[in-house]
């Protein structure tokens, strides 16, 4: 406030000044000339009838010529004072509108706004720097879950897109650097509120600034950061200062490609955890080994080419670039949008295809004239815009990825499950036959619903009643807390993905397995049956019901009971010393 | 030699100034208290208090709360001494002065604080 204050005053200045001068001197003029009263005597105009038509001259009321008919030497001088009153006026007034019309001060207006919106917010939220397709993905997935977020973004263009955007809840949206610490200071950075910073801008270098600022300036330096990164020389950079998460935009989609091809049933599994639509199981791909071509060998090319090493395939690529000294793979210069260049990479000997140039158009012609050149290649098509889905959906290829989405997906599952990362881990040791059976439970489990996951600790904060039960000796195991608190007889739609005990992992723990205070356990299934787990999780009485032990009732009916309790003991020491 | 530090204290010193001529002479003797002064001493002011907006440092903070004092001060003497004149019809009583200068008087203690504040910024500038 301070700020538009002290600057609409200062802006006035000139005007303000202008226009008391103005005024005095109208005012002592009118004070100094003689004047004649109705008698034709002289008469001298006193200050406060100078004031009074000074007034109402100046904003042009104009009540005549009051209280005595004017003189022709006063009528010369209110003249003057007409037009030097009214250009006083314009000059302020016009002042003030222009004020009001400039960006730097409207921007200022803005940034004030946001301040104030952001010091309301009175529930936990994410502060997300860049507001990019990435982000844009992550906020919508936040705000379906009912997370609260600030968003900072350099450009207008995306700021206006998020008040624009179908956003259930409104997001208080800064166009500002977010690398400026003064600028996260603003957006909540130190708020009591804010639970992690996601700095996904498409700067390296802005990525950076907004990790080292939070974990200094954040509330007890150890707020969570994500952090995109695209180079390697920032990722351990990030690393070396303790960045929670750091997220390579085309490692992480070369790694979910990778991992699509050589074990379907795994990322079937990745993609049913993390993706609210998850595809059916017959998109799993049987027949992988042999020859890809790849499309595009940018960033993306040479991660995949990283994440296809030691894999029983060999790679073909495609790209409009003159081939890379010391490259040692199979190179075709050329987009692959014509057949001539397809046939030259031998795309009727290969097995699958990867068009992932940035362009979605020249994606979907390489598609199609590859698939015209062999019907049975195994296509895969990167769609780098959203508004493009459904054309992709039209040209029928095996897999349609969307890296901005893929990596949303990801962050999302950081944010929300973050037991679920280390899941993914484990079960890159499994094979696919195992995949496939846990694949086939999850299956029966959600069939075509939204398979949610979720992860929780036994302690004080997360599961208060099993801790408390715990402690008392009592044995809880996990097929007691899946049970349905409505019905104890029924079993929620849940399964126990796996249990993380002193460091060591248990993957798809037995529903008899005994729970420990401490443990961490990670969960799949419906997400209504996710709030319900979390009643029994928290409520002592819910819990006992859940336990067929007899309910306790509130602290009122503790309370009560306790009272009757000792008046009975009462009452029967009474009797028992009466002599009679 | 900064021209706007010139006409800065320029105005505020003349605040004080004129506020005093008025304010000098018996406190309920209408010949010793100029209307002309008073009406310079009220503009002079009114000049003084813009020229102190914007400012935003704590000194200029106060400086700008001392002259809004001033300000109300003399624009309450000039209504007195309006009213008293003109709607009342009691004319220039020695009373009625004596309230107007000793409003004045108020007004004169708030441009002085401002003036010190002044040679204290200016002081302290100089170290």
């Amino acid at each position: 406030m301070n700020h538009i204050f002290f600057t609409v005053f200062r802006r006035l200045r000139k005007p303000l000044i202008t226009l008391i001068v103005v005024y005095a001197v109208s005012i002592l003029g009118l004070v100094l000339i003689p004047g004649v009263d109705d008698q034709g005597r002289p008469w001298q105009m006193s200050f406060f009838h100078a004031f009074y038509f000074v007034s109402f001259m100046g904003s042009t009321i104009g009540f005549g010529e009051v209280p005595y008919a004017f003189t022709d030497a006063q009528r010369m001088w209110t003249l003057v004072c007409i037009y030097a009153t009214v250009v006083a006026w314009l000059y302020g007034i016009g002042k003030v509108l222009g004020l009001f019309q400039d960006q730097a001060f409207i921007r200022l207006l803005r940034r004030f706004s946001f301040v104030r919106r952001v010091e309301r917010m009175h529930e936990p939220f994410y502060l997300v720097c860049g507001y990019g397709i990435t982000g844009r993905l992550v906020v919508s997935q936040l705000i379906r879950r009912g997370i609260a977020v600030v968003v900072v973004d350099i450009e207008r263009d995306r700021i206006d897109e998020l008040e624009s955007d179908p956003l259930p809840l409104s997001v208080p949206g800064l166009c500002a650097d977010a690398s400026d610490p003064e600028v996260l200071r603003d957006a909540g950075l130190q708020s009591r509120h804010c639970l992690g910073v996601l700095a996904l801008t498409n700067h390296d270098s802005a990525n950076l600034a907004i990790a080292i600022a939070t974990k200094l300036l954040g509330r007890e330096n150890t707020l969570p950061v994500i952090c995109r990164s695209e180079a390697e020389t920032t990722t351990n950079n990030l690393a070396s200062f303790g960045t929670d998460r750091i997220i390579d935009p085309f490692v992480t989609y070369a790694n979910y490609l990778g991992m699509a091809i050589h074990s379907p049933y795994k990322h079937l599994i990745y993609d049913w955890l993390t993706n609210p639509e998850h595809r059916s199981r017959k998109s799993a791909y049987q027949k992988t080994q042999g020859r890809w071509v790849i499309c595009g060998y940018g960033r993306l090319g040479r991660a995949l080419e990283k994440s296809f090493e030691g894999k029983p395939v060999s790679l073909t690529m495609v790209d409009d670039n003159p081939k890379p000294a010391g490259l040692e793979l199979d190179f075709v210069q050329g987009l692959g949008t014509e057949a001539v260049t397809l046939k030259e990479a031998r795309i009727e000997g290969a097995v699958g295809l990867v068009a992932g140039t940035g362009n979605d158009a020249n994606n979907l012609s390489i598609i199609m004239t590859a698939l015209e050149l062999n019907p049975k290649l195994m296509t895969v098509a990167r769609q780098n815009s959203n508004s493009n889905a459904s054309v992709f959906h039209a040209a029928q290829t095996d897999l349609v990825m969307e890296p901005a989405r893929i990596i949303a997906n990801h962050i999302l599952a950081l944010i929300k499950t973050p037991l679920l990362p280390e899941f993914v881990e484990q079960l890159t040791a499994q094979e696919e036959r195992w995949c496939r059976k846990l694949l086939n439970q999850m299956n029966a489990l959600v069939g075509q619903n939204e398979l949610d996951s979720w992860d929780f600790d036994i302690d004080t904060e997360d599961a208060p009643a099993v801790l408390e039960d715990l402690l008392q000796g009592q044995s809880i195991s996990l097929r007691d807390i899946s049970r349905d608190p409505r019905e104890r007889g029924r079993l929620l739609t849940v399964m126990p993905l796996m249990l993380k005990r002193d460091n060591e992992y248990l993957l798809l723990p037995e529903p008899q397995t005994p729970l420990m205070p401490g443990d961490r356990v990670l969960f799949c299934g419906d997400s209504r049956a996710y709030r319900q787990m979390g009643w029994t999780l928290a409520n002592g009485n819910v819990l006992d019901h859940v336990l067929g032990k007899p309910l306790q009732g509130g602290w009122i009916a503790r309370q009560i009971r306790q009272w009757r309790a000792e008046r009975n003991q009462a009452a029967g020491s009474d009797s028992g010393v009466d002599p009679s | 030699m900064n021209r706007e530090k010139v006409i800065f204290a320029f105005f505020i010193v003349l605040a004080l100034t004129l506020n005093f001529g008025f304010f000098i002479g018996e406190i309920d003797n209408p010949d010793h208290h100029n209307v002309f002064e008073f009406f310079a001493a009220l503009v002079v002011s009114l000049i003084a208090t813009v020229m102190k907006f914007g400012d935003r440092t704590h000194i200029g903070a106060v400086l700008l709360a001392t002259s809004l004092v001033a300000d109300l001060q003399l624009v309450v003497a000039a209504f007195t001494w309006g009213y008293a004149e003109h709607v009342s019809g009691v004319g220039m009583t020695p009373s009625v002065m004596s309230s107007v200068v000793s409003l004045s008087a108020g007004a004169l203690l708030a441009n002085l604080t401002s003036v010190i504040l002044l040679m204290v910024e200016t002081i302290l500038l100089r170290r």
